[in-house]
């Protein structure tokens, strides 16, 4: 287990040096920082030397080098924009980020769960072609759509619910939370919905699929003619083995949900990463842009590497694999 | 009561405990679709920057309502000769922390903004020397006389010596900055309010600084900035009275705000002219289907693009009537003799034949380059001017960018790759000369590196140019705008440019909320009031 996870670890440096190389190639196309560094009518020449102090001249082999030395000693550089180091700038803008995206999976797994479960036990029953009807919904519609249809009926139209930011947050620490606070649970609600709809559409597809495939098994038969309950039968072995696929796809879209986050946040004005990163990439600034896809980069190796350790705890016959393989 | 009724109360308790105070009347809230950057104010030269800054520091001069200096910092001033300018400055100003103001931070100030690092170093020349006389009163002297040496020093704010040297925020925060800079997260001005809270890009809460020296206009106890990028998202939290101000409204939402019932769009008439420019200076253009010669060379060209460009048609259905047609390079408000100009008459008839007379009569093709987020409805006014080019039988193939990858193209550092294009320009000095001379001037200038920095297109007159230089010295207005008249005049004649025009402001404004819109887009909250819920 202990070789396994190392190999993963040094698997994760070389997805992030990757992710690191194909960034870097790509900034010089995002446009030049320095335009909006300064002003319009600033002089030719002092723009020249501010290219020249930010090392934009050097090739882009150095400036990557240079980048990743300062990254290896967690110096992400200071943002263009800001003049703020790019590391108190995440750190500021994560727990806004975080708490959106766990609440967002939380409700997809518990309500795609659960509408997934019912729609396969009840497949004939109308809620549950509505519930197929409106999942299709929340898979063809784009995310930022969703949010802003949300925001004309309960924000504007009937003022429930707050239309941008997070509302008070309390700190404890260095992180926020808005989790404990009346109007950080409301500015919650849209988002984590908006953000989590395509997650929750997407498990309850799946989790309706392979249902009704374990339902048709020989020990599903066999657990019938023994005599369990319908509900030992349907929750302890036919939902227990669907959870398996479950459980990779939630985990790995963990990630994108974090990655997605980057539109819903931009339609709430959520003041997390994602939110950053987009205001990063039309000013061009590189220090952010760079140290935030790592840190994705990072986020989806770490759930990866978390997704086949569980897999272990929730399916033993994969055990024996990975401690011969280890 | 039982004890689960206590637990109820204590629960209920805290609940309200923890909900938010309801919004007190005098809390007025404001969206902009730009972040507040930097506290630093010589960090960023761009209107919202300076707007926000303008509420916790000033300068030694100020802008009213109408753009007319008025008096600051400084209470007075004379020029006992054209190159020696008095100030007076004002007694018992204290900045935010209590230190008193004196010559002493105007002389700082002024090192300070024309040092390394600034990006306010065309506010105060360079050959202006500062000298303290008393602790208020100060002599600026200059080589040569400038008429506009102040009419940039509103946005050019004071700081506080004592402060900056405390901190180590002696010089303006560099742009190759490699530790975090102190003055760009803390302010310490004069101005009527302070900065209580700042968090870079997420939100600023301003409160009133009961030390000023003036009387304030506004009747505020905090104003709450958060810059809202998405417009959508801006436009529905002035509907839902989440926010009383927001900047810009798009143009397609105005209808809407005003059909709400809860708030109104001001659209008062912006300064900033748009127009298009042409590669004039290149022998063969870049990005042109015409081999070995440069069409725009010609003058007929020019005259026929600028006769085929309809903009009675892009005023009505691209901007949706909110613009102001333009003769000029230069707003209205901010030259007297403009009536003086008139637009030539849209006549694709005659531009053809013009076109046919350069030997063009079977058009040819062009690119232009455009910006898609930068003025109001820039791609769209393109794509309009696409197709009325078409009409006269030019091919223009349209390349609309967002600004970050347009300005790295088309300006100076970018080599002014450009053949046509759409640019924007509001004259930071408020005046003529910065036309004339940024984008009307000839470029390559030996003795002047920095004229036509924004010529992309190359025009070049050096009658203009002499002209340019005299209007700087002129002391005397009539006789000054005379020649900028002349100069103007030479610029139509040649067809340097195609004015388009000034654009419209719109602020979204809930109709609790009285403020005044002053047409340089500053947002500026000191002279706002705000009825009781």
């Amino acid at each position: 287990m202990l070789a396994f996870t190392v190999r993963r670890a040094i698997q994760a440096i070389g997805v992030m040096i990757a992710v690191g190389i194909i960034a870097f190639s790509m900034f010089r196309f995002a446009g030049d920082p320095v335009n909006q560094m300064v002003s319009i009518d600033t002089p030719a020449a002092e723009r020249a030397a501010i290219r020249e102090q930010l090392g934009l001249n050097d090739p882009i082999p150095v400036q990557f080098v240079r980048y990743f030395a300062g990254a290896a000693q967690f110096n992400f550089g200071i943002s263009y924009q800001f003049r703020q180091p790019v590391a108190t700038l995440l750190k500021e803008r994560m727990p806004a980020t975080l708490e959106l995206a766990t609440v967002a999976t939380i409700l997809a797994i518990v309500f795609g769960i659960l509408t997934g479960v019912y729609s396969a036990l009840r497949r004939d029953s109308i809620p549950a072609k509505i519930l197929q009807a409106v999942s299709l919904i929340g898979i063809s519609l784009p995310t930022f759509l969703i949010g802003i249809l949300l925001i004309y009926l309960f924000a504007v139209t009937l003022g429930w619910l707050p239309s941008f930011g997070r509302g008070q947050v309390v700190r404890i620490g260095w992180w926020t939370t808005g989790l404990l606070t009346v109007s950080g649970l409301k500015a919650l609600i849209m988002p984590s919905v908006t953000l989590g709809l395509f997650q929750m559409t997407l498990i309850m597809r799946l989790v309706r699929a392979e249902m009704l495939e374990v339902l048709r098994t020989d020990y599903i038969r066999f657990a019938r003619a023994r005599g369990l309950t319908t509900r030992a039968i349907h929750f302890g072995h036919a939902l227990r083995n669907t959870l398996v696929p479950v459980i990779t796809v939630a985990g790995l879209q963990f990630g994108s949900v974090i990655a997605f986050a980057i539109i819903t946040e931009t339609v709430f004005q959520w003041p997390g990463m994602g939110l950053l990163f987009v205001q990063a990439v039309q000013n061009v600034d590189i220090p952010i842009m760079a140290a935030y896809l790592l840190m994705v980069s990072l986020i989806f190796v770490t759930i990866n590497l978390a997704v086949d350790i569980l897999y272990t705890v929730v399916d033993p016959r994969l055990r024996a694999t990975v401690s011969r393989a280890g | 009561m039982s004890v689960r009724h206590i637990l109820l109360a204590a629960t209920l308790a805290s609940l309200v405990a923890l909900s938010p105070l309801p919004a007190s009347s005098q809390t007025l809230r404001y969206a902009n679709q730009g972040e507040l950057k930097s506290l630093d104010p010589y960090t960023l030269k761009e209107t919202t920057t300076i707007a926000h800054h303008a509420h916790v520091y000033e300068g030694l001069v100020t802008r009213d309502k109408q753009l007319k200096i008025a008096p600051a910092l400084a209470e007075s001033w004379e020029t006992p000769t054209p190159t020696h300018w008095r100030f007076h400055l004002r007694h018992n100003v204290k900045f935010h922390n209590g230190d008193p103001f004196t010559a002493d931070d105007v002389l700082f100030s002024a090192q300070r903004v024309r040092a390394n690092g600034s990006n306010f170093l065309s506010n105060v020349p360079p050959d202006a020397k500062f000298v303290k006389i008393d602790d208020y009163t100060v002599d600026v002297m200059l080589d040569a006389p400038n008429p506009i040496l102040i009419s940039q020093w509103d946005g050019w704010y004071i700081m506080d010596k004592k402060w900056c040297e405390e901190h180590d925020a002696v010089a303006p925060t560099p742009a190759s900055a490699t530790t975090p800079s102190y003055a760009s997260l803390h302010e310490n001005g004069t101005g009527p309010f302070t900065i209580e809270s700042h968090q870079p890009g997420v939100k600023t809460v301003f409160k009133p600084f009961a030390g000023w020296w003036g009387k304030p206009e506004h009747n505020l106890k905090e104003i709450v900035f958060t810059p809202i990028g998405s417009d959508a998202t801006r436009v529905a939290a002035l509907l839902s009275g989440e926010v009383d101000v927001v900047e810009p409204v798009p143009l397609q939402d105005i209808q809407r705000v005003n059909a709400s019932g809860v708030a109104t769009v001001l659209n008062g008439p912006e300064i900033r002219t748009i127009f298009l420019g042409m590669d004039q200076s290149r022998d063969e253009l870049l990005y042109s289907s015409v081999k070995g010669k440069n069409p725009f060379k010609d003058i007929r060209v020019r005259e026929a693009f600028y006769k085929a460009i309809d903009i009675e048609a892009i005023k009505n259905r691209v901007m949706r009537g909110l613009a102001t047609p333009s003769a000029l390079m230069v707003a209205p408000q901010l030259y007297a003799l403009s009536k003086d100009f008139t637009r030539p008459k849209y006549d694709p008839d005659g531009a053809k034949k013009l076109l046919a007379e350069a030997g063009y009569s079977d058009g040819f093709e062009v690119t232009m380059d455009c910006p898609n987020d930068r003025y109001v409805n820039d791609a769209a006014i393109c794509q309009a001017v696409v197709g009325m080019l078409a009409r006269i039988g030019v091919k223009v193939d349209l390349l609309a960018q967002p600004k970050a990858l347009y300005f790295a193209k088309v300006l100076k550092p970018g080599g002014f790759k450009t053949s046509f294009y759409l640019l924007g320009w509001t004259p930071a000095s408020m005046d003529s000369h910065n036309v004339l001379h940024d984008i009307l001037g000839c470029r390559d200038d030996p003795k002047d590196s920095t004229r036509g920095e924004a010529n992309l297109g190359g025009y070049c007159n050096k009658e203009l140019d002499a002209l340019t230089d005299k209007i700087l010295v002129e002391t005397d207005t009539a006789k000054r705008d005379q020649m900028i008249k002349q100069a103007f005049e030479i610029s139509i004649r040649d067809y340097a440019y195609i004015p388009l025009h000034q654009q419209a402001l719109s602020w979204g404004v809930s109709k609790k909320v009285k403020l005044t819109q002053r047409a340089d887009n500053q947002v500026l909250l000191y002279w706002a009031t705000k009825t009781e819920e």
